[in-house]
């Protein structure tokens, strides 16, 4: 391969003609990123701790428009980064000719990996992703160079005129090329595999339960229901796309704002690819437009870094949407096969499996989502006899990777749907069958680890069931805006039936498998306008889900005090790991209260030492220090004086291990959550229209912290197992994306969600954190396959691959459920 | 070129604009009002809605050179008069509609509008008149919370200067 890349003079570049030229702008309000007030601290003033629905500190600004999004940052003299993307899945790059490109006025540099000064490699778990391609594009719109420009048209102009010479190849794309690279090749040679993969298979995860699945197990029972079932490649499809500025510092380092999910994970994999120990490489949270996973893995923080390195200039980069869909993974597709076996009294007797997930070009995640996949694949119940296979592919599709349910999603449609035709083939009630065999407390899961906390998923479906069914159709006094069709004016109510499904899921919270999962959290206080203030500095990632406004909440619990001020998060503090899993109330929300029992602890022996107080039952509260028996001692105030407390404390939570790789043994996940769903759904079977008309919920959350965001998360999360129940699906072909937009792939809008009615229970986890459980996937797990149940319900289809299509509900025959 | 106009009701103008830029990157880049906000720039997800003329517009679709001497008003616009929440904004932070929050400007721009229309939708009414507007964190449930809130503050409001 030959390239020729360079960078030019740093001298201003010509401007002329029709070339756009932003540095000449008008700003009316010129900004500076140090300007933006969510980069700095966020003060707010409430008497809500925990348990308490305080509005969110953050909120404010955001309906002002004055909060920054990655998206939004501006600095002096900023360039524009742009990347040029394969339009081929799978092909060797012959040459790249960036000469011309180099040549358009108003570029200051165009990069390939030639030249990258350091690693050119990096990954979330493995470390096989090129920065830019190397001789070789495994996917549709791999990136292959960079340019920087002082214009978003000139970045797009000059990406238009570097040539690539390619050699395409036919692209490894099906279950069966994949595995079956003697034929079809690899998608990876051999000797570059990074990881323990062989063949096509980047990770593979074999559980065994009870007596597996052999024919003595078979003959105990009593009916047998088996199928296939499809899941299609989901998108996380969040508003805010991709973006951020990387500004080159005076240390040669590089100062990075940016959108993502987990600082710290960002900078080890930058970090090394710029050349630079991780200190000079600094990471500070920017406003996050949503993430459900799709941020977990780097997009464009590299790119902006080797570009801000080269030209010695701030850069920003955002993905325009068709880019956004290019560049970040998505939810593995995956082909499932699953029996199940009962007796005649619905007692589940064993569960077969084998699960398929296309993993796409890179790893990524796979390795996780495999190992979650395996280990709750099989759903909350009770299952003597398991066996079971789950697989992740290396493909020359889109890589997949960490989405909202992370590996539990799939598995749901399928253990769920077989539930159904297990019911129906016994004759007996769905729900009934599901809370015969539901997993309570003290039940072993069939990796052999016991459930130690409430697992009331007898009653959550209870609840559910219970809950009063919204009206049916009234033909005589229709709004045909509620019909589905809606808008469209398709029906005026024939041929409309009404389906009602039942579901329910379960989902781990927080890193599994033995990761040292943990939170790091810095808790000050101090008099501040002679008020007692708590400042909270962490490094998680705000990605929409409301932990500013808890970590607020525990420490007003903890300290007693009103008036809290959050820290921007930055790489200035230790990790604060993901805002995935379901993990981050447990894990940070965890260190903040360990940081502020510190500090509590901390001023009351200050206490103790200038007053001798003897009394053990002090604390604090409404800005004093109380003892129960003796009442008010001191202000706080008055207590602290001068001084600040300032403590910072990590939160672990309790070792687990590695699955066993034969048998899938193992007590390998932190904790469990559940949630149950009941939908209603008006189905026009002769246009194969569907209107979910109600979508119930209800969740065990341990405990409420903030009441208000645990519902909005559970609607969020309703609402996204809904698009993939009935539209949501990236559509490739031969390893092609056909509807990278909004126009084509397709979200829930409001006239598509119906009302979510929301119960929560709380049944404290001894071992969590105020006994709180994680929130934010397990609706998202559990709620698609009650939605497919709900139009089986309507038109008797078997509907065995989600999202479920008009076609699917006018071509598909009755078939057995 | 160069483009004038009103925005939030004070005169700008921008110099050297690229006759391709939409009003979004305008507003967003060269007049230092980033509230409207990029999420699809194809006229699909609403987040970039801005008045035009008193007319909710996708800012992404309407060309630069379009808004000559025209009215536009922003998210930034929809403040009180006491430099307070505006009664839109105020209803969305009280409901819980804001998550991460992308799509709010959009939202707060079309529900200002739709309530301007008609100061007591019904359900259906709202869900029609925000169904160009995508969110993806809520569920929508607590923006249609925040809608009605907004009509019946706006209802009562009204009452009381009658």
């Amino acid at each position: 391969m030959s390239t020729k890349s360079s960078t030019k003079p740093s001298t201003e570049p010509d401007v002329s003609g029709a070339t756009p030229d932003a540095r000449s702008g008008a700003r009316t309000a010129a900004r500076t990123i140090q300007g933006q007030k969510n980069l700095q601290d966020i003060r707010q003033a409430s008497k809500d701790g925990i348990g308490g629905s305080p509005l969110r500190p953050d909120g404010t600004l955001k309906v002002r428009g004055e909060f920054a999004y990655s998206s939004d940052l501006w600095h002096e003299d900023m360039l524009w980064g742009m990347a040029l993307r394969s339009p081929h899945p799978r092909a060797n790059i012959l040459s790249v000719d960036v000469s011309e490109a180099l040549a358009v006025p108003g570029v200051y540099a165009v990069l390939t990996h030639e030249d990258i000064p350091g690693a050119k490699y990096y990954g979330l778990e493995i470390a096989d992703q090129p920065a830019l391609a190397i001789d070789r594009i495994r996917y549709h719109g791999e990136a292959i160079a960079l340019v920087a420009a002082d214009h978003p048209e000139t970045a797009r102009r000059a990406v238009k005129k570097i040539r690539v010479e390619y050699e395409v190849l036919t692209p490894i794309v099906t279950e069966e090329q994949c595995l079956d690279p003697a034929t079809h090749g690899y998608v990876h040679e051999p000797h570059e595999y990074k990881s323990h993969a062989h063949g096509n298979i980047c990770h593979e995860q074999r559980l065994v339960s009870g007596l597996g699945v052999t024919d003595e197990v078979r003959a105990l029972a009593d009916v047998v229901v088996s199928g296939t079932y499809e899941v299609g490649m989901q998108d996380q499809a969040f508003l805010g796309p991709e973006s951020g500025l990387a500004v080159p510092a005076e240390d040669g380092g590089i100062d990075l704002y940016i959108a993502t999910q987990w600082l710290h994970v960002d900078r080890q994999q930058i970090a090394p690819v710029l050349g630079l120990p991780e200190e000079k490489v600094r990471l500070t949270l920017a406003g996050v437009g949503g993430a459900f996973g799709g941020r977990e893995d780097l997009s464009m923080q590299i790119h902006a870094c080797l570009l801000a390195q080269r030209t010695d200039k701030p850069v920003k980069i955002v993905y325009a949407r068709d880019e956004s869909f290019f560049g970040h993974v998505h939810r593995h597709p995956a082909r499932m096969f699953y029996e199940h076996g009962a007796t005649r009294d619905g007692r589940l007797v064993y569960a077969d499996a084998r699960i398929v997930l296309d993993g796409g070009a890179y790893a990524s995640a796979s390795p996780a989502v495999v190992g979650n996949a395996a280990s709750l694949g099989h759903g909350p119940y009770v299952i003597p006899n398991v066996r079971m296979h789950a697989i992740a592919l290396y493909s020359n599709n889109p890589s997949c990777g960490a989405m909202r349910g992370f590996g539990a999603v799939q598995a749901a449609f399928g253990y769920e749907t077989q539930m159904d035709r297990l019911a129906a083939e016994l004759g007996m009630d769905p729900v009934e069958l599901r809370q015969l065999n539901a997993v309570k407390q003290g039940d072993l899961m069939p990796t052999g680890q016991e459930i130690d906390a409430p697992a009331p998923v007898a009653d959550l479906l209870q609840r559910v069931k219970d809950m009063p069914l919204p009206p049916p159709l009234d033909l005589d006094d229709l709004d045909v805006r509620q019909l589905p069709g809606a808008l469209s004016n398709t029906s005026h109510g024939e041929g409309i039936v009404r389906g009602v499904g039942y579901s329910v899921g379960i989902k781990n919270v927080g890193f599994s498998e033995g990761f040292d999962d943990y939170s790091t959290a810095r808790v000050r206080l101090e008099v501040i306008g002679g008020e007692p203030v708590a400042l909270v500095h962490t490094a998680m990632a705000e990605v929409g889900q409301g932990g500013v406004t808890v970590h607020a909440q525990i420490a007003r619990t903890e300290l007693g005090v009103e008036q809290v001020t959050i820290h921007p998060a930055d790489t200035g503090i230790g990790s604060a790991g993901s805002t995935s899993a379901s993990r981050q109330t447990y894990m940070t929300g965890g260190a903040v209260k360990l940081a502020a029992e510190a500090v509590r602890h901390a001023l009351i022996e200050k206490g103790r030492r200038r007053y001798g107080w003897t009394w053990n039952d002090i604390t604090l509260t409404g800005g004093k220090v109380v003892s129960a028996a003796a009442g008010p001692l001191v202000s706080m105030v008055d207590l602290l004086g001068d001084d600040a407390i300032d403590l910072t404390r990590e939160h672990h939570h309790r070792p687990t291990v590695p699955f066993d790789k034969e048998t899938g043994q193992g007590f390998g996940h932190v904790q469990y959550t559940f949630c149950a769903n009941r939908a209603v759904v008006d189905v026009d079977v002769e246009l194969g229209l569907v209107k979910v008309v109600e979508l119930t919920a209800v969740q065990d959350v341990g405990k409420a912290l903030n009441p208000l965001s645990v519902v909005g998360q559970i609607q969020g999360g309703c609402t996204q197992a809904l698009g993939l129940a009935v539209m949501e699906e990236i559509i490739v072909r031969d390893g092609k994306v056909r509807n990278a937009s909004f126009t084509d792939y397709l979200i829930p809008t409001i006239l598509d969600t119906p009302p979510i009615p929301v119960e929560i229970l709380e049944l404290p986890d001894p071992n969590a954190p105020y006994g709180l459980r994680g929130v934010g996937e397990a609706p998202t797990v559990s709620a698609t396959p009650s939605i497919v149940a709900a139009i089986r319900n309507a038109t008797g289809l078997a509907l065995r691959r989600i999202p479920v299509r008009p076609e699917h509900l006018t071509t598909e025959r009755p078939g057995a459920l | 070129m160069r483009v004038t106009f009103t925005a939030n009701g004070k005169p700008v103008e921008a110099d050297d604009v690229w006759e391709g830029e939409s009003l979004l990157y305008v507003l967003r880049e060269r007049v230092g009002l980033p509230g409207s906000k990029n999420a699809c720039e194809q006229g699909e997800c609403g987040s970039c809605t801005v008045y035009l003329d008193g007319v909710p517009v996708c800012s992404c679709l309407v060309a630069a050179g379009q808004v000559q001497d025209r009215e536009v008003r922003t998210v930034e616009g929809l403040g009180g008069e006491d430099g307070g929440l505006g009664l839109v904004q105020q209803a969305f932070v009280d409901a819980g509609a804001v998550q991460c929050g992308f799509c709010t400007p959009g939202l707060l721009v079309q529900t200002d509008a739709l309530l301007e229309q008609e100061s007591q939708p019904s359900d259906s009414d709202i869900r029609e008149a925000l169904s160009g507007n995508l969110c993806r964190c809520t569920g929508y449930e607590k923006i249609m919370d925040a809608v009605r809130l907004a009509s019946a503050r706006k209802c009562a409001g009204k009452a009381v200067a009658e």
